[in-house]
């Protein structure tokens, strides 16, 4: 069982300073904030390093921030080995919203790549099958953004009351 | 052959003669179909129809077909219309049709002819054929799937019943079901026990065990009621057929539990004979022993269907092939060596 | 061929699609559709003015254990508050909890039995079931969506007769739980058709996230009530079911079905644990803030629901309404494994695989 400075620690021994940050606010849990480039190498090493073993991935949540003109990805990875658990986070340019895909490192993170697709519009690069999942295909706009505006229309049946 | 249009005197007693079965089909699927609802219900620590008719629900079954008469007659887009409005006629006539040689009673029988079973045996086999029309004209998959099972189960089915009327022929020594009901009246065996198939020969026993099973099948009922089995196939072959068709096909399922199990009780249980020897006796009272006999093993039909679950298409087939078969065979072998020996 | 099964069939327990590519009846490939049931869940959680007018929408999520999906989200909004919750309204939160998780379990094993074919086990389970809906409606005065929980403590106190009624209950369901699994657990047919069936290996589960019955039926021991104790379940004496692979495999249908089956005994020897030590008095609304405006922050809380691991994943920005909620449902991840563990089973097996991992659509599409 490790705190997440340890495997905060653990990470920087391996990958340097430069593209992570170990980041908290007033309440709640801290977070690991990674570069977007990095996101599956730090997942893989994650799950494979014997001292860490994250080997479930147990919720992926894209979150839109429109202050900043960002979006953002977080990451809930357990242990069942250790016991232990750590968030990443990752943000990524509105305009630009590129994250690699973990899904060939936990297979949970399809489904869930495909909801924050569907809800937030990040785009997950080399996904084997991207996408949207609760939505029709057909759909405009992503509604779990901040500034989404529902079309009044869907293939000629009105959306709103 | 009679000429119905030229001889009129024959008529009559024909269309009479042949309205008996009718009639009893048709009052026995009413009384059946709410029966079964309280026996599941009272299996299920229930009540079952309650209000229908005042008295425990009774008028239950005429309401739901007063209902089912009045729904409307869907016929799916790109069925096959014809075989998809005639399917369920052809499967009601031929369970029906059966019925012509059942002896219901010592001085009531359809048709007297000698080769009865053969000519039962016979005639069921249109249920099978009746069962596909209706899957494939339905022009669903589901029904297909259904129809296809329906079809390649009662095929194989029938193989393990027919080995056992076998059986049962070799002790009789008769096709007619007639002359095979009269030959076990009496009261003789070991003393006390009635003159049943049943009882003169330890593997009728068994026969009859793998007869049950196999009949179980061809009825489509619980453990083996793949064709329909609503939780996998939304109804088979029943999928797309509504109010009247649909009613017909019900009527069918059960008729033909009804064929099966009288043939039952005419191979092994003695048919019209009352288990009490000369008491209780006559051609009435061989009509209430005769459905008596039926309706147990309709009843031991049900009272499965609402405890067991269901097998898969595969394990059915094993059954059939890989347990039934072979074991109806060395069964046969061994009543006939039984019958020369003693 | 391929066919669709859904969104109205019987058997895919709500408003799922399967396109199933066939060869005959063996399954060549299962592409799920699901969104049928889509409430926009998370979105209305963030347009509430307050954290605790989202209760009632978790009820809806998981509509048959909605007393797990609240104990789930006021544990996560107590945490970010920093609350501490009245030792009364622990115990009463643990005894509806685990109730409620009876009566899921009675449920998914009832339908489970109805996939296969067995009709009456359903009814059986129903009765009790009914028993705990009518505990709860004494209690909450809904039976099946309750809003009872509340932030901080619960709405109201419970009935003067819980204690007497929960008590009775515990003693008639043991019986129960016997007379099934001489109806169903050992029952031939019932093994022949769920056993070696959807094999689930530990290394795929985990893999693909599976949490609750379905990764325990997989052989590993995790139950987040023991693993990262929540509420005060660490007062418990109870242990973990996992599946063994008696009659088949480890991971097979029969072994999902059997630690449901076991952990009902497990969730009445919590309930009579804590109905011994429950105090009496107290009030359960003291702790209830007038006022819920969390500080910056976010966290992921996650509770153990009947059908697995339930994460709330809370963003607040200081402001009384939230920022991000997302649900973590376990039957939206257990249905993403279902191609994988579907392939070169028949029709009828597919049937008893989604029985098995006992889905719920609500939870699926929030």
């Amino acid at each position: 069982m490790k705190t997440p400075e340890e495997i905060f620690e653990h990470l920087t021994s391996q990958f340097g300073e430069d593209e992570l940050s170990f980041e908290s606010r007033d309440i709640g849990q801290p977070w690991i904030a990674v570069q977007a480039s990095k996101i599956r190498e730090v997942s893989k090493f994650l799950r494979d390093e014997p001292d860490l073993l994250f080997n479930t991935l147990m919720c992926l949540s894209g979150v839109h921030y429109p202050k900043e003109e960002e979006l953002g990805v977080a990451y809930h990875l357990n242990s069942t080995r250790h016991n232990h658990s750590i968030a990443l986070k990752v943000r990524v340019p509105e305009n630009e919203p590129n994250v690699p895909s973990v899904e060939s490192i936990w297979k949970t993170a399809n489904w869930h790549e495909r909801e924050a697709w569907d809800m937030t519009g990040v785009v997950f690069d080399d996904h084997p099958n991207h996408k949207r999942i609760l939505l029709p295909e057909d759909w405009e706009g992503h509604p779990l953004r901040k500034d989404y505006v529902q079309q009044e229309f869907y293939q000629g049946i009105p959306t709103g009351e | 052959m009679i000429n119905f249009a030229a001889n009129t005197t024959y008529t009559l007693p024909i269309l009479v003669h042949a309205a008996i079965p009718l009639t009893i089909i048709l009052v026995y699927a009413l009384v059946a179909i709410w029966g079964e609802r309280k026996i599941a219900g009272f299996i299920q620590d229930r009540l079952g129809p309650m209000n229908v008719g005042g008295w425990h629900g009774w008028a239950q079954s005429i309401a739901d077909l007063l209902k089912l008469l009045q729904k409307e007659d869907i016929v799916p887009n790109n069925a096959s219309r014809f075989l998809y409005k005639f399917a369920p006629f052809m499967m009601f006539a031929a369970s029906y049709a059966a019925f012509a040689v059942i002896p219901f009673s010592s001085s009531y029988i359809g048709s007297n002819i000698n080769i009865g079973v053969f000519y039962l045996l016979a005639v069921t086999s249109l249920l099978t054929l009746s069962i596909i029309m209706a899957a494939w004209a339905s022009n669903n998959k589901w029904s297909l799937l259904g129809g296809m099972r329906s079809a390649a189960q009662m095929v194989s089915y029938e193989v393990p019943t027919i080995a056992t009327v076998l059986t049962v022929i070799i002790v009789a020594g008769s096709l007619n079901l007639m002359t095979i009901t009269e030959m076990q009246a009496g009261n003789d065996t070991l003393g006390f026990l009635p003159n049943w198939l049943i009882f003169q020969n330890p593997f009728l026993i068994v026969a009859f065990i793998i007869f049950f099973i196999s009949i179980l099948a061809e009825a489509h009922r619980v453990p083996f009621d793949l064709p329909e089995s609503e939780s996998e196939l939304v109804a088979g072959y029943q999928t797309e057929y509504s109010g009247l068709r649909w009613a017909m096909f019900m009527l069918a399922e059960y008729a033909d539990m009804l064929l099966l199990s009288l043939l039952g009780s005419v191979l092994f249980f003695g048919g019209w004979n009352s288990p009490f020897g000369e008491f209780m006796a006559g051609p009435v009272w061989g009509f209430f022993w005769f459905m008596l006999k039926g309706l147990l093993l309709v009843f031991v039909m049900m009272w499965i269907r609402w405890t067991l679950p269901r097998y898969r298409v595969d394990q059915l087939m094993h059954i059939c092939w890989g347990i039934l078969i072979p074991l109806s065979f060395i069964n046969l072998v061994l009543v006939a060596l039984w019958e020369v020996i003693f | 061929m391929t066919i669709n099964m859904g969104p109205q069939h019987p058997s895919t327990h709500g408003v799922l699609r399967l396109e199933l590519d066939l060869d005959g009846e063996v399954i060549k490939n299962t592409r799920p559709n699901i969104g049928y049931l889509h409430r926009c869940f998370e979105k209305y959680a963030e347009k509430m003015d307050d954290y605790s007018k989202v209760v009632p929408y978790t009820d809806r999520m998981d509509y048959v254990s909605a007393m797990n999906q609240e104990h789930g989200y006021v544990i996560a909004v107590e945490r970010m508050l920093e609350l501490e919750v009245p030792e009364r309204v622990e115990y009463i939160r643990v005894i509806l909890a685990e109730l409620q998780r009876i009566a899921s379990h009675l449920l998914g094993i009832g339908t489970f039995g109805l996939d296969l074919g067995a009709f009456t086990p359903f009814l059986y389970c129903f009765t009790e079931r009914e028993k705990i809906l009518d505990i709860f409606e004494r209690t909450s005065g809904a039976r099946l969506l309750y809003n009872y929980f509340a932030i901080g403590g619960l709405i109201k106190d419970v009935h003067p007769d819980f204690k007497k009624d929960t008590a009775e209950f515990t003693k008639t369901l043991r019986p129960v739980i016997k007379e099934l699994n001489d109806l169903l657990s050992t029952n031939q047919i019932f093994i022949k058709r769920t056993a070696n069936i959807g094999v689930l290996p530990e290394k795929v589960a985990l893999n693909y996230g599976a949490s609750g019955p379905v990764l325990r039926g997989s052989g590993v021991e995790w139950d987040l009530r023991k693993n990262d104790p929540y509420s005060i379940y660490d007062r418990f004496e109870f242990d973990i079911p996992t599946g063994m692979g008696e009659v088949g495999t480890i991971g097979d249908c029969w072994d999902r079905y059997i630690v449901r089956v076991r952990e009902m005994e497990q969730s009445l020897r919590i309930i009579e644990q804590a109905l011994d030590s429950m105090p009496d008095e107290g009030d359960v609304t003291e702790a209830v803030p007038k006022r819920i405006r969390p500080k910056e922050g976010e966290l992921y809380a996650r509770t153990e629901t009947p059908r697995g691991e339930l994460g709330y994943y809370i963003i607040s920005d200081k402001s009384a309404s939230p920022y991000r909620v997302k649900a973590r449902a376990p039957s939206f991840v257990h249905l993403g494994l279902l191609p994988a563990i579907s392939k070169g089973a028949l029709i009828a097996d597919m049937v008893a695989i989604v029985g098995s991992i006992d889905i719920v659509l609500g939870e699926v599409d929030r």
